[in-house]
């Protein structure tokens, strides 16, 4: 009954929840850790021959507690506690116990261990994996080899950055209003970093990793779970589960980038676009837009269009225009133009993406849009000069593959001398 | 008698699950729907999203609404409806035609639909 596939699931799910209450009690991450990782030993003795606790996150809580209770010789001045082979047995003191302890604390210290990990002492890169090993539970190794990096650099980086949030002493008491609301939006800035980090790898041969994608999901899950009223926490689930519904067909057999227009939309995750628009619906009641749920209502309209040719493009350009009003910046001015484009063809958008050359210099997608553009209006030589400045630029092999294939099809027409009309418009930085 | 069986388990465990251990359910569970199909004693099957989904009317004809699943421990669950709508705006109106007086109507997605045969 209780195989191990269950207590693994258990740990996994119990772990931020266990964890939040017990950095709270020992208010030191690395107690904290130690703690819960003796517990989960313990699990995996007495689960198997006690049979599951009806709570498993309660039992690694109490479990975790006495151990490390009677690590730091602090028992004595601590309420006791039932030893622990007993509890997996009592049900009801466990419960108990753990309501007493928890319940009304639960939401923000989960809270608290997540905005922990993204303290603003922290550089994001450490952020994000900090909140992988502490709240997700990867192993360093796992953490290392999705940022493509050896294990003892990685073990460095989450050292270090233990260190400074040691340092910054953050507070334990409940947090007021304004104080949550601010940590919820860091924890949030969090997430989507995490899940960009998948969505569009920013090194390395692979364009996605799935692994950090799926985490991304589960946190925000977990998060929406605590803040269920929360439209821009609504907002950025819904935007994960419709980017990430894609992900099977956003790269073909070879590991080459597809772009949305060409993507076989059968493969798209129909599971997990019906829960992104349901959230999507949610959140839209609360008439309360921010950045999360209007690129969320942007994902939307992909998802609603059955053939390329069916996308709502002046919508898309209306909410980009919203987006950018809400969250100013060049990327997002760059996504706006390529909906123009759409709307009233490739010159509009070249004009409106002009002033960006300057602020967009480094950034890969500016020049995959400009030669996209020129090639749409025929002007084949300026689209190559642009290509090959995105080929420079490329985060991935993938990337660069891509533009070539564009440098390729380019050359083709200019050796048949066909019109400009016959390269299609794949143009969507959104893929 | 027509029965409805419930099905409850933790959600942070299930979702949890690998997408394979999910697949695996999902099979065992169609296994069930199709030999019970074939005997005509199957009616509508159901999966329903993850609670976050889901929008709570409290209180009859001037309920509030609020977000999240029905999570009071006193009241039990007594009835259901499907409805097919086409927002959520909608499905509330649709709620909000019946009086649960003291209670509340969860208004959740539903993720997997099998409309089931004709019961004998």
């Amino acid at each position: 009954m209780t195989d191990m596939a269950w207590i693994d699931a258990a740990l996994t799910s119990a772990r931020p929840q266990a964890m939040a209450a017990l950095l709270r009690y020992f208010r030191n991450l690395d107690t904290a850790e130690e703690a819960f990782q003796e517990a989960c030993l313990r699990a995996l003795q007495r689960w198997p021959q006690n049979g599951p606790p009806r709570d498993p996150a309660a039992w690694l809580i109490l479990v975790g507690r006495n151990f490390a209770l009677d690590e730091t010789r602090h028992l004595s001045k601590q309420v006791p506690l039932p030893p622990d082979e007993l509890i997996s047995d009592l049900d009801d003191t466990e419960t108990e116990l753990a309501e007493r302890l928890d319940s009304s604390h639960y939401r923000d210290d989960v809270l608290r261990l997540l905005f922990i990990c993204c303290h603003p002492d922290v550089p994001a890169t450490q952020q994000i994996a900090l909140a992988l090993r502490v709240v997700s539970g990867l192993s360093v190794k796992e953490i290392a080899r999705a940022f493509l990096v050896s294990e003892s650099a990685m073990e460095q980086r989450i050292t270090r950055a233990k260190r400074r949030i040691a340092s910054a002493n953050v507070p334990f008491e409940t947090p007021g209003a304004v104080e949550r609301a601010e940590r919820l939006g860091a924890v949030a800035a969090m997430i989507y970093l995490l899940f960009n980090e998948g969505y569009s790898a920013s090194g390395g041969t692979d364009h996605i990793r799935v692994p950090l994608c799926e985490e991304a999901i589960r946190l925000a899950r977990l998060l929406l779970r605590l803040f269920q009223g929360e439209p821009e926490i609504l907002g950025l689930t819904a935007l994960l589960l419709l980017q990430h519904a894609r992900a099977a067909a956003r790269v073909d057999a070879e590991g080459g980038i597809v772009l949305l227009d060409n993507q076989d939309r059968g493969l798209w995750n129909r599971e997990l676009i019906a829960e992104g628009l349901a959230l999507v619906d949610k959140a839209l009641r609360h008439r309360r837009p921010g950045p999360y749920q209007v690129q969320a209502a942007i994902a939307a309209v992909h998802a609603h269009a059955a053939r390329p040719e069916d996308t709502d493009w002046s919508e898309i350009e209306q909410l980009y225009a919203v987006l950018e009003a809400l969250q100013p910046s060049p990327v997002v001015t760059l996504n706006r133009a390529v909906a123009v484009s759409k709307v009233k063809g490739p010159s509009v958008a070249l004009a409106m993406i002009e002033p960006l050359a300057q602020p967009l210099a480094g950034y890969f997608h500016f020049f995959g849009v400009q030669g996209a553009l020129l090639t749409q209006l025929g002007r084949a030589e300026e689209a190559r000069v642009a290509f090959h400045q995105a080929i420079a630029l490329a985060n991935t092999a993938a990337e660069a593959a891509h533009i070539r294939m564009h440098l390729d099809r380019l050359m083709k027409d200019s050796e048949t001398n066909s019109s400009a009309e016959a390269v299609s418009p794949r143009s969507s930085t959104r893929t | 008698m027509l029965y409805t069986i419930l099905c409850y388990n933790s959600e942070a465990m299930v979702t949890a699950w690998s997408k394979q251990k999910d697949d695996q359910v999902m099979a065992e569970h169609a296994v069930g729907e199709r030999r019970l199909a074939k005997q005509g004693k199957l009616g509508p099957v159901a999966r329903l999203m993850p609670t976050t989904t889901a929008t709570t009317l409290r209180d009859g004809h001037d309920a509030v609404v609020i977000d999240g699943p029905f999570a009071e421990t006193k009241e039990q669950l007594l009835g259901f409806y499907v409805v097919d709508c086409a927002s959520l705006e909608e499905a509330i109106e649709a709620a909000r035609g019946w009086t649960v007086e003291g209670g509340a109507l969860e208004i959740r997605p539903i993720l997997y639909f099998n409309p089931g045969g004709e019961l004998k």
